[in-house]
């Protein structure tokens, strides 16, 4: 059961007090055995607006591109960590390694990826928090990358691990989208350990949080992944 | 035996206390939101908050809405439909708003039973045009991808998150006037939850 309160039992008191959710003053929270109704009721919410999402997601409607005077400098960093704790990942020694429903499981190295047709974009980075930034990515189209591995298209969730213990995982139809990159620069250079080398998910239909950096790893499936933050209680889909 | 007609019809009364339990959980869970990246140069204490933190306020934002939305549909619907809009809210002048203004201001504003004087009218029409402000611009701010056109008509992201908080402040200015206006006359209150009686067609007033 995922858990959407730090204290929940605090949380529901206060809705409550709120005089918010009378219909759930039945339960017995102090039982552990006993569903907590609070989370259950917020779970099926999200669950229900992940499929909202899903149908107004429309594969040709494309995020809004910027000007390159736009761009935001500095760029800002953003982790559940300090930037001076941002994974150092040798470059040289990195594989991608790739797991599920994929034909060719073969890992990559960083110049197979760089020899392969880019897609360069400057788009809007937009937080859960609520502030964005705008920078210029450019990278693999994630489409291309999971034809040429001859991964099941019709798998429903492309999963990705992370060099920092981070996860994450998208809807295939939002990882087939034109603007879904694995991204290998940041504003003209080669991705820096902060900002998620040496490849990045950059998929500017979705918030942040749900552009892992610093990929090690990528999974076709039909299993739910779930996320670092999904699984504390972020909306799953978390579409723009 | 004359048939009881009830100052606020059952549907009305229902739709009534679904939005208020919406609109609470929602502001509460919206200032939690506002908090995680404020765009003014304070937060909201943590203590009238809804959702412990930032993944919680906006499963509880996101749960709400849903609420206030179809709860919304309902009200507007069934108001336009039984011409509750009509006979209750219309019609409303400007004259009549600044008289009953000012006959309030000086406490001299009589409450018929089952009539809504022109400020009460004002504010009801006010806090449902802020309702769906609300909505629309919580959309943009939900969408700005899948809804550009939505977020373009209100001059983007930030600017959408901007008319979204002032949407929430006139909402709360209202609910402020609105409760304020109920205590100075809480007998309109208990219709409000039980329907009340409209006075008796022979002109004897029955006291809800
Ligand atoms: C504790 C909170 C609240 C109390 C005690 C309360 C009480 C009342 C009462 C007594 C009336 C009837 C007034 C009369 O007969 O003259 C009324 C009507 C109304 N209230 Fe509230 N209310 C509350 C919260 C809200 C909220 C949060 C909203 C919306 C943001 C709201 C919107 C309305 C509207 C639109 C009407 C007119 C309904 C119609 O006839 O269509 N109220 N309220």
């Amino acid at each position: 059961m995922k858990s959407f309160g730090l204290d929940r039992r605090k949380l529901l008191g206060r809705a409550l007090a709120l005089g918010a959710l009378g219909s759930l003053s039945g339960c017995d929270f102090d039982h552990p055995n006993h569903p907590d109704l609070a989370d259950r009721f917020l779970r099926a919410m999200s669950d229900w607006n992940d499929e909202v999402q899903a149908a107004l997601f429309d594969p040709r409607t494309l995020a809004p591109t910027f000007k390159p005077s736009q761009i935001t400098r500095p760029p800002r960093f953003n982790a559940f960590y300090d930037i001076s704790q941002a994974p150092q990942v040798d470059a040289a020694t990195w594989r991608l390694a790739l797991t599920g429903r994929i034909g060719d499981k073969r890992p990559w190295r960083i110049g197979q990826l760089r020899a392969m047709p880019r897609e360069s974009q400057i788009t809007r980075l937009i937080c859960v928090e609520g502030w964005r930034v705008v920078g210029q990515w450019s990278g693999v189209p994630l489409h291309h990358f999971l034809r040429k591995v001859n991964a099941d298209l019709r798998a429903r969730y492309v999963s990705i691990h992370c060099a920092d213990g981070y996860f994450s995982s998208i809807d295939m139809a939002s990882a087939l989208h034109p603007q879904t990159i694995l991204a290998l620069d940041f504003l003209g250079a080669p991705l820096t350990a902060p900002f998620g080398a040496p490849l990045r998910l950059r998929i500017p239909t979705k918030l942040g949080f749900k552009n892992p950096k610093s990929i090690v790893a990528l999974g076709v499936t039909n299993t739910y992944p779930g996320g670092y933050w999904e699984n504390q209680g972020y909306n799953w889909f978390s579409g723009s | 035996m004359a048939k009881r007609v009830p100052i606020h019809p059952l549907p009305l009364r229902i739709m009534h206390w679904l939005n208020a339990i919406a609109i609470v959980v929602l502001i509460g869970s919206g200032w939690e939101i506002y908090d995680a990246s404020p765009f003014l140069p304070f937060t909201f204490p943590q203590w009238m908050t809804i959702g412990q933190w930032l993944g919680g306020a906006i499963a509880w934002h996101l749960a709400a809405i849903w609420l206030l939305m179809l709860n919304g549909l309902f009200y507007l619907g069934w108001g336009i439909a039984s011409g509750h809009f009509r006979r209750k809210f219309l019609p409303l002048s400007p004259r009549a708003v600044l008289r009953d203004t000012a006959a309030a201001l000086r406490f001299r504003l009589p409450h018929e039973v089952g009539v809504y004087n022109a400020v009460q009218r004002l504010l009801y029409l006010g806090v449902i045009a802020l309702g769906i402000l609300a909505v629309l611009s919580g959309l943009a701010v939900w969408k700005p991808v899948q809804l550009w056109w939505l977020s373009d008509l209100f001059g983007g992201f930030f600017i959408s998150r901007v008319v979204h908080f002032c949407a929430m402040t006139g909402i709360v200015l209202f609910i402020a006037v609105h409760v304020l206006l109920v205590a100075l006359v809480p007998r309109v209150l208990p219709a409000m939850i039980t329907g009340g009686r409209l006075p008796e067609p022979d002109g004897r007033e029955v006291r809800p």
